[in-house]
């Protein structure tokens, strides 16, 4: 199920799913595009990703299926409760007729935000859809 | 240190003030005799939620003869949406790399 509160990045590529699912699962690979990393393609594993700027993020792969489709989460802790996040990222990996289209999806909250959601999930999404629609308007 | 950020989520967890805050985005500006005709609360409780809209930035009154009349403040709520902006823009950037790397991978 897809949250309101989500972020979507979306690209097709001139290669095959076999390939990109390299990049995305390759430790050496992950390396080059996103970060480094301990990453095993194993349900349940944790690992961290760590950026040039110092930050380490807390991850456990959540779902995996083999050229298809790769789930973790991406959490990073921070005293400053305002670059707290807890989400999950998922990328989808679809064959086109030339190539492949590769989907990411990040859901993800604050903690207070994550807290908040959970007393009123409904309540949240359709909150959200609402104010996408205020804010497409123009003032 | 609580940010504005958090006040502004924990004020709109309660949805008494998110349907308040809500109306006052669709339906535009009104006083607080007006909201409590259709809010199903007490004047009393509309008042006490306005104040915590106004505190958290979400909501700006203003004096119109004998009565104030409150307007949502949408701009309020942009350090929320500024989460999903930076992190497209992050992917964007990670997408570019990743479309280097298959290429020399290729080779």
């Amino acid at each position: 199920m897809s949250h309101s509160r989500s972020v979507i990045v979306e690209r097709e590529f001139p290669y095959p799913p076999e390939k990109i699912w390299r990049a995305l699962t390759e430790p050496h690979l992950i390396e080059e595009w996103l970060m480094r990393n301990d990453f095993k393609p194993v349900v349940g594993q944790r690992f961290n990703l760590r950026g040039d700027w110092g930050g380490v993020l807390d991850c456990e792969v959540l779902q995996i299926e083999a050229h298809k489709s790769l789930s973790y989460t991406w959490n990073f802790q921070h005293d400053d409760a305002a670059f707290n996040l807890q989400s999950v990222v998922t990328f989808t990996l679809t064959p086109t007729s030339a190539g492949t289209r590769l989907r990411m999806e990040q859901a993800g909250f604050h903690p207070d935000q994550k807290q908040a959601y959970g007393g009123a999930r409904a309540g949240w999404e359709q909150f959200f859809t609402k104010l996408e629609q205020v804010l497409a308007r123009p003032e | 240190m609580p940010s504005a950020h958090d006040e502004v989520f924990r004020t709109l967890a309660d949805s008494t003030r998110r349907a308040l805050f809500e109306r006052l985005c669709q339906e535009g500006a009104q006083t607080v005799g007006e909201l409590t005709a259709q809010s199903g609360v007490s004047q009393p409780a509309v008042s006490k939620h306005l104040a915590l809209l106004k505190h958290a930035g979400l909501v700006r009154g203003r004096p119109e003869g004998r009565h104030t009349r409150y307007r949502a403040e949408v701009k309020a709520l942009a350090p929320l949406i500024g989460w999903a902006h930076q992190m497209t823009r992050f992917w964007n950037g990670r997408f570019d790399d990743l479309e280097d790397l298959l290429k020399r991978m290729d080779q």
